[in-house]
């Protein structure tokens, strides 16, 4: 069930540092949504405050109000166990749990929410493997460690982990970073699938990836070191590549700046 | 598609019932009432028991009812909570009645007599009396341990971290591994055993200090091989480049930049050898007046006085006893904070030469 | 330097010269300095060997399988088997106890204090460490034990059934069970403190993984922490076992010895091979001294072993920048 995620005057801060300033946006269901800009820029940080991850790290917090569907996640009788459970996430560098095979990687987030029922455990296994492209390589050897797999492997595994609990949404924080290109393709292949599922918002580094995968891009960036990071504009990938609203937009885009 | 089972969580909303803070304080006013009522018709007694029985009553409360307002894994979670916040507490308990008890105990007798007298024709039920010899004693058994262990220590590091190759370097590493586990009772033995009883030298401080030497060395050196083993490999090749000799690329660059983790980790060693006991009842054998020389003839120490003290069960003895705790603990405590400030000013200056 | 590569007259006696007396006398002085160590040790196996092996000679009885201590007597009968049989009790005790309040000690310091009270919390830990242990035996006689003898007597009586939570004087007292207390204390910190170290060495990205599938802070833990930090924290429970075998002077103050076999932990009596040797070295004669040798090399042996294991359960599997 994808859902559609808004956000309305985010700000987050790391102690009194605020990284990034006030950002509003709407992001539609079963659609692809790209944020980039220079390093810095809070991206992350933006795609990070989504599933309330950012608060994991010690000083974090947020100003602003995101929205999953008309529901706020940061309302006071929100737990964030809930909110990160609907709204799953891949990072940058593949992170399976080493000491669990494939199946019980991708079997953990089932088996947090209490599902025991073996044949539905194989079933949903099954089925995130295959959406994560990764089942034929691995169904035989489903009872062997997930950290004995390539990197771009691993990351599919990820991917299958985080599809497995069925997320309204997914968040990607550029995840083909630590990948070489084969694997990148691969997975940017298993996003345009995956889009028919979810709704997926992916920072990236690489314009090219945003201008293959994603449907809309966002462009974030910050006026110097201490400043708070900012979104520039929101617009149709196509627009934003070919004719941007924005003159810094234009200079990131066509390599003038950054 | 097995959607139905897997969407319930989903489809259920992201807000969920909590336990507010008031209801947690409700839950301890209760737990303190029930604990009371248990003391009251049970031969429970005793204030330590008290702890016990309110922590897990507690825990059995707020469980039962996290369990039925917010569910099963938000209930394992918050007992989590509460068994790690209670075993802090729980650990730094002894920590909190140690010094309290020493210093209201110690307190006593923390005067002039205590610091300037021994106990030369002192009975255990007179009044009066004091440690001055065997506080010389500790500081001088101190003294002569570390002039011995720091520079052996210190070269066994440098001879682990920038000489030693191959099995005979893994050799030596091994056994000052098992020099790291050796009882300090057993060092004591075998200073008793090679010094009292083979070389017939007889109980003195340097002996007590001999034995000391042992359970020093090995703290010493693994501090200090971990100091020297942060010094980057970059700076010894930039002195090598210069045309500086190993010995002088040692002494001159690693040294010196290892050196403020190298007086930490010494002090530490420094502050736990001076409350050993043990390896010190078998080599000094204890006297009641002031020596001096630490080299010929028996000599006191602060852990030996206290041992002595208790064994006479007279309140004018465990008074003075207690004095003597508190007094050890200072010295002990002084070192330990020495070398935790040291680190503090060190890594600061460090941190603005570096920027 | 190397510009000058063509051989130069001078430039071998140049390169001599490095490799000066300072220079080979200093790398010298280092290897020595390593071979003391070996000195050291192998000189306490030989003396306590030697001053040994007269006494055992002189034993009637079997030394390790006697339960008794009269070297003194004539004939000598003395065995080690009372005294190793203390010894491993309170330090198991000892290891029950500190283990779980030391990881949780070690949990709440790296993942639920809050973050500018980690260190100086931390700190407080560790002072424990540095009270000598001559204190913490006057504590546990003077404070330990009347404050616990409530909870005590109030398990003896309802848990007597169990015969090992039970006492057979009718009271409680100097027992294992205090003995063992006293060491769970002093061995808690170093526990505490390398479990500390490797829980803040989980990496962050494993932490997050389970995180961001929606895991408790529990559920992260035994996910990602207690798997990563496990041989890490088994070292440190053997390391700390170590340590509280060979404690002295604490189980000297704090236990009522006897040489019986003592079975309920709860009654006073027993002993432990280095409260032994510290209680009866003054007043022991030529077989009882060597006899106390003995068996201080019994326990020398024993902790050389747990260290052993300690050590290998630590290269087995420990994660890269071990702390033991």
């Amino acid at each position: 069930m994808a859902k559609r995620v808004e956000l309305d005057s985010l700000s987050c801060f790391y102690g009194k540092f605020r990284a990034v300033d006030d950002v509003s946006m709407t992001i539609e269901p079963k659609s692809v949504t790209a944020f980039i800009g220079p390093s810095g820029c809070g991206k992350s940080t933006v795609l990070r405050s989504l599933n309330r991850m950012h608060e994991v790290t010690p000083g974090a917090r947020v100003e602003g109000r995101v929205l999953l569907d008309e529901e706020d996640i940061y309302a006071p009788d929100v737990d964030a166990v809930n909110v990160r459970r609907t709204i799953g996430m891949v990072f940058q560098r593949p992170n399976p749990f080493p000491t669990m095979s494939i199946f019980d990687n991708v079997a953990s987030g089932l088996r947090l929410n209490g599902v025991r029922n073996k044949a539905v455990l194989e079933e949903s296994v099954e089925r995130s493997l295959r959406g994560a492209n990764l089942w034929e390589e691995v169904k035989d050897r489903l009872k062997k460690p997930g950290a004995g797999l390539s990197g771009g492997q691993q990351q599919r595994l990820c991917i299958a982990r985080a599809i497995a609990v069925q997320p309204a949404v997914l968040l990607m924080d550029e995840p083909c970073s630590a990948l070489d290109p084969i694997s990148t393709l691969a997975i940017e292949d298993l996003i345009n699938e995956l889009k028919d599922e979810f709704t997926i918002i992916i920072v990236t580094h690489n314009m090219q990836q945003a201008t293959r995968v994603s449907d809309v891009t966002a462009f974030f960036t910050i006026a110097g070191t201490g400043q708070p990071g900012k979104l520039i504009e929101m617009d149709t990938t196509s627009k934003i590549f070919s004719n941007p609203g924005e003159k810094r937009t234009e200079d990131y885009v066509t390599g003038r700046f950054g | 598609m097995t959607a139905a089972t897997l969407d319930q969580g989903t489809q259920a909303g992201l807000s969920t019932r909590r336990l507010s803070r008031w209801t947690l304080l409700g839950v301890l006013v209760a737990d303190v009432l029930v604990s009371l009522g248990l003391f009251a018709v049970t031969p429970l007694q005793g204030r330590a028991d008290f702890g016990v029985f309110v922590l897990l009553v507690y825990l059995a409360l707020q469980t039962m009812l996290s369990i039925s307002v917010e569910g099963r894994r938000k209930a394992v979670d918050r007992f989590v909570l509460a068994v790690v916040v209670g075993s802090f507490v729980v650990a730094l308990l002894p920590l909190a009645s140690i010094l309290v008890y020493t210093s209201v105990h110690g307190a006593k007798r923390f005067d002039t007599t205590f610091f300037t007298h021994s106990m030369r024709n002192v009975g255990p039920n007179d009044p009066g009396g004091g440690a001055y010899h065997a506080i010389i004693g500790t500081l001088e058994q101190l003294a002569l341990t570390t002039v011995i262990a720091v520079p052996l220590g210190l070269l066994v590091a440098i001879y682990l971290t920038e000489y030693a190759r191959g099995r005979f370097g893994r050799f030596v590493s091994f056994f000052v591994d098992v020099m790291t586990g050796i009882p300090s009772i057993v060092a004591g033995l075998f200073i008793y055993a090679l010094w009292i009883q083979t070389l017939k030298l007889g109980y003195s401080g340097f002996a007590g200090s001999l034995a000391l030497v042992v359970i020093m060395l090995p703290t010493v050196i693994r501090s200090s091989e971990e100091m020297l083993k942060l010094v980057p490999p970059s700076l010894r090749e930039a002195g090598l480049a210069l045309g500086m000799t190993k010995s002088k690329v040692v002494l001159r660059i690693v040294m010196p930049t290892a050196l403020p983790g190298i007086v930490t980790g010494v002090m530490l060693a420094m502050s736990r050898v001076a409350g050993e006991t043990a390896p010190l009842l078998l080599t000094l054998f204890g006297i009641d007046q002031i020596v001096n020389d630490p080299f010929h003839g028996p000599q006191e120490a602060l852990p030996l006085f206290i041992f002595n003290e208790i064994s006479r069960p007279s309140p004018e003895a465990y008074d003075r006893a207690w004095t003597a705790a508190l007094t050890l603990i200072i010295i002990v405590m002084v070192f330990n904070l020495l070398a935790r400030l040291f680190v503090r000013f060190a890594s600061r200056n460090r941190g603005s030469a570096r920027a | 330097m190397t510009s000058t590569a063509p051989a130069a007259p001078g430039r071998s006696r140049l390169l001599q010269e490095r490799r000066t007396v300072p220079d080979r006398g200093f790398r010298v002085l280092v290897i020595a300095a390593a071979y003391v160590v070996l000195a050291i040790l192998a000189g306490i196996a030989i003396f306590l060997v030697l001053k040994a092996v007269p006494a055992l000679h002189k034993d009637t009885a079997n030394f390790f399988t006697t339960f008794a201590w009269n070297p003194d007597n004539t004939p000598a009968q003395f065995g080690i088997g009372v005294l190793a049989y203390g010894t491993l009790v309170t330090a198991l005790l000892a290891l029950v106890i500190a283990i779980p309040v030391a990881l949780g000690v070690a949990l709440f310091i790296a993942y639920y204090a809050p973050r500018a009270l980690a260190q100086p919390l931390g700190y407080l830990v560790d002072l424990l460490a540095a009270v000598p242990s001559i204190v913490y035996g006057f504590w546990g006689l003077l404070f330990l034990r009347p404050y616990s003898a409530g909870l005590q007597t109030w398990v003896a009586r309802y848990f007597s059934w169990t015969h090992v939570l039970g006492t057979s004087t009718g009271t409680v007292g100097q027992s294992f069970f205090l003995a063992g207390t006293v060491l769970a204390v002093m061995i808690l910190p170093i526990v505490a403190a390398i479990s500390r170290e490797i829980f803040l060495q989980v990496p962050q990205t494993q932490r997050e993984a389970a995180l961001a599938l929606g895991a408790t802070k529990w559920e992260m833990i035994k996910w990602s922490a207690l798997p990563y930090a496990r041989s890490g924290i088994a070292s440190a429970a053997v390391l700390g076992f170590g340590r509280a075998l060979g404690e002295t002077i604490a189980v000297a103050i704090v236990l009522s010895t006897n040489y019986e076999l003592v079975s309920k932990l709860l009654s006073p009596g027993g002993n432990t091979i280095a409260a032994n040797i510290a209680l009866t070295y003054s007043d022991a004669g030529q077989v009882g001294t060597g006899a106390l040798i003995a068996s201080g090399l019994v326990l020398f042996v024993i902790t050389l072993v747990v260290n052993l294991v300690a050590r290998a359960i630590a290269r087995q599997s420990t994660p890269a920048g071990s702390v033991v």
